[in-house]
C-alpha cells in the first residue's frame, strides 16, 4: 500500500485530487498525439488557411491515400525492418557466444578482454563517428545493408548482459549434464541456451527498438533515398517542411511511421518496458 | 567440436568470444583510437593530413561557435534532467499500485518513449510553431498572441527541452517504479502504527529507500541528454544564430558539412571525455547498489 493510498483512506479529497492531477498530466501527454492524428485527417488546403479547422469537419483520408501512392515510404519501412531484424539476430548470436565464453570458459587474456569490452560501454556512438565513416567509405559500405547493420553489432551491452546471465546459472548444471555424457556443445545448446531465454528476450527487444529508432548512423551512412530507413526518410520530408504546404500529408506520415511500433507496444508493453529499463540500469 | 575442458585455459575456448571481439575491435575500438590520432591532425576529406599536435583542441577553446555549443549543451542538460527526475518520481509514486487504472496510466506515460526522434520532432513542430501550432491555437483561444518558440534565442532551448521531457519521461518513471517495488511494505506498516502522515512516510521512508535510484536516474539522463542531436537538428538546425546548437550537432556540421574531420574528431574527443566521467559515476553507483543487496 502506498503512502498515497493511506492518506486517501483518511481523506478522500487527496485521492480525488491525485487522480485529477494524473488525468490532467495524461491529457497533456496524449494531446500532441491526438493533434497529429487530427491534422492528418484534414485536407492540406484547409489546414493552410487555418489549423483550427481540425476541430470541425469535414475529415478525409486523402493524406493516407497519398502515402499509399508513394512507394518510397514502403521502401523505407522494409529497409527499417530488414536492418532491425538482422541487427537483432546478429547481436543475439554474437552476445550468446561471447557471453558463454566469458562466463564459462577459460582462455588466455579472458579477464582483460572482458574489461576491454566493458570499457566500450562508456564510448558514445557520436565520438567514433568520423573515423567509422572513413572506414566504411574505404570499404565502400555506405548505402548498403551491411553498412547499416554492422555498427549495431559492435555495441557491448549484449555481451555484458549475456555474460552476467550465464554466470548466474549454477555450474553444477553443466557438470551434471556432462556426467550424463553430454558434450560441451550439447550443454551449450540444450541446457544453457534455453535457460537464457528471458535475457535473450530483453536483449532482442531492446536491440530491435534501438535499431528501429536509430537516426544518427543511417543519417550519415545512407545518403541515397532508396537506402533510407524510416527514421531518415521521415526526417528528409521534414527538412523540406518550408517548401511543402502539405501539413496534413506530413502528419499522416508521422501517424503511418509511428503506427507499427505503437501497435507492437500495445501488445508487448510489459516486455518492452522490462527490456528498456533493464538495459538502462545494466 | 572442441575437446577442451572449460576449466583448463585454452586458446580454443577463446573461439567463442572471437566473432564478437573482431566486430568490436574493428568497429568500435579502432575508430575510437583512430579518432584520437585524427584529432591531432589537420585533415580534410581529400586526404590532406598534417600533424598539428594539440592545435585542434586549442582552436576549439577559442572557437566561439564551439563554446556556444558547449554552453547550450550544459544548459539543455540543466533544463531537462531536473524536470525528468522530479516529474517521473511524482508519477511513479502516484502510480505504484496494482490497479488497472494505474497500469493504464503507466502505459500512457511510457508510450512516447518508443517513438523515434524524427516522429517526435514532426509531432512537436506542429505543436510549437507560432503559425497554426497547437500551443498557438490554445493561446489564440485565450485571446493571446502566438509565441515564436522556435525562433527566439531564449525560448528555443526550453522549447526543445519541453519536447525532450515529453519524449523521455517513461524510462525514469519505470526505473523509479522498479525501485519502489523493492521498498519493504513492513516499513510503511510500522510508520502507520506510529501514526506518521503521508508526507513523513514519503520523506522518511520512500525517498531514503530509493536514494540510489534517484542518483542513477540523474546520471543516466545526464548521459542521454548530453548527446542531444536529433531534436535540435530537425526542429531548428541549431538556430536561431546557433542558440540551439549542441555539441553533437557541431561535430556533425564540422565533420560532414565542412569536412574538417581532424577538427570534428577533436570535438568528439571532448564529448567522449564528458560522457566518460558520467559513465564512470554510473558504474560506481550501480556497483555500490549491488554490494548493499
Amino acid at each position: 500500500m502506498s503512502a498515497l493510498d493511506r492518506a486517501a483512506g483518511r481523506n478522500p479529497w487527496i485521492n480525488r485530487l491525485g487522480w485529477a492531477a494524473l488525468t490532467l498530466a495524461a491529457v497533456v501527454m496524449v494531446m500532441p498525439l491526438l493533434w497529429t492524428v487530427g491534422l492528418s485527417l484534414k485536407s492540406n488546403g484547409e489546414l493552410l488557411r487555418d489549423t483550427a479547422s481540425v476541430f470541425r469537419g469535414p475529415y478525409t483520408l486523402e493524406n493516407y491515400g497519398s502515402i499509399l501512392a508513394r512507394a518510397a515510404v514502403f521502401r523505407w519501412l522494409c529497409n527499417s525492418l530488414l536492418v532491425s531484424l538482422c541487427t537483432t539476430a546478429g547481436v543475439l548470436t554474437l552476445s550468446s557466444l561471447a557471453g558463454y565464453g566469458f562466463a564459462r570458459l577459460e582462455f588466455p587474456g579472458r579477464k582483460w578482454l572482458f574489461a576491454l569490452v566493458l570499457f566500450g560501454l562508456a564510448v558514445p556512438e557520436q565520438s567514433v563517428i568520423i573515423t567509422r565513416h572513413q572506414l566504411f567509405s574505404a570499404l565502400h559500405l555506405h548505402n548498403t545493408y551491411p553498412g547499416l547493420i554492422l555498427p549495431g553489432l559492435a555495441a557491448p551491452f549484449g555481451v555484458f548482459l549475456m555474460t552476467q546471465y550465464f554466470k548466474a546459472i549454477p555450474v553444477e548444471l553443466d557438470e551434471a549434464a556432462m556426467l550424463d555424457g553430454a558434450s560441451r556443445r550439447q550443454v551449450f545448446w540444450k541446457v544453457l541456451l534455453p535457460l537464457t531465454l528471458p535475457a535473450q528476450a530483453t536483449l532482442g527487444i531492446f536491440t530491435f527498438l534501438s535499431s528501429w529508432n536509430d537516426y544518427w548512423w543511417p543519417l550519415i551512412s545512407a545518403t541515397r533515398s532508396e537506402m533510407f530507413t524510416l527514421t531518415v526518410g521521415v526526417a528528409s520530408s521534414q527538412i523540406n517542411f518550408a517548401q511543402t504546404s502539405g501539413l496534413g500529408f506530413l502528419m499522416a506520415q508521422a501517424v503511418f511511421a509511428s503506427a507499427p511500433i505503437l501497435v507492437v507496444y500495445v501488445f508487448f508493453q510489459k516486455y518492452i518496458v522490462r527490456a528498456v529499463s533493464g538495459a538502462a540500469v545494466r | 567440436m572442441t575437446a577442451a575442458s572449460p576449466r583448463k585455459s585454452s586458446w580454443v575456448n577463446g573461439l567463442f568470444v572471437t566473432p564478437y571481439l573482431v566486430v568490436y575491435l574493428a568497429l568500435l575500438l579502432y575508430p575510437l583510437l583512430a579518432g584520437v590520432w585524427l584529432s591531432l591532425h589537420k585533415a580534410d576529406l581529400f586526404g590532406g593530413e598534417a600533424f598539428v599536435g594539440l592545435e585542434n583542441f586549442g582552436r576549439l577553446l577559442r572557437d566561439t561557435v564551439f563554446l556556444q555549443a558547449v554552453r547550450n549543451t550544459f544548459w539543455f542538460v540543466l533544463l531537462t534532467v531536473p524536470p525528468l527526475a522530479i516529474i517521473a518520481l511524482a508519477l511513479a509514486i502516484a502510480l505504484n499500485r496494482p490497479t488497472r487504472a494505474a497500469a493504464f496510466f503507466r502505459g500512457v506515460f511510457f508510450s512516447s518513449s518508443v517513438l523515434s526522434v524524427t516522429i517526435v520532432t514532426l509531432i512537436w513542430r506542429l505543436v510549437l510553431i507560432p503559425d497554426g501550432g497547437l500551443i498557438a491555437n490554445i493561446l489564440h483561444a485565450a485571446g493571446r498572441p502566438p509565441i515564436p518558440l522556435l525562433s527566439h534565442p531564449d525560448l528555443v532551448l526550453p522549447a526543445i527541452a519541453l519536447t525532450t521531457v515529453w519524449w523521455c519521461l517513461g524510462l525514469p518513471m519505470m526505473l523509479y517504479l522498479a525501485a519502489l517495488q523493492q521498498v519493504p511494505a513492513e516499513l510503511y506498516e510500522a510508520a502507520a502504527l506510529d501514526k506518521a502522515g503521508p508526507w513523513k512516510a514519503l520523506t522518511r521512508i520512500t525517498l531514503p529507500s530509493i536514494r540510489r535510484t534517484v542518483v542513477l536516474v540523474v546520471i543516466i539522463q545526464c548521459v542521454l541528454q548530453f548527446q542531444l542531436f536529433g531534436q535540435a537538428q530537425l526542429l531548428t538546425q541549431g538556430g536561431p544564430n546557433g542558440a540551439s546548437r549542441p555539441i553533437v550537432l557541431f561535430i556533425y556540421e564540422v565533420g560532414f558539412r565542412r569536412w574538417d574531420i581532424g577538427y570534428a574528431a577533436a570535438a568528439s574527443e571532448i564529448l567522449f571525455g564528458l560522457i566518460l566521467v558520467a559513465t564512470v559515476l554510473q558504474y560506481v553507483t550501480t556497483r555500490e547498489k549491488e554490494a548493499v543487496r
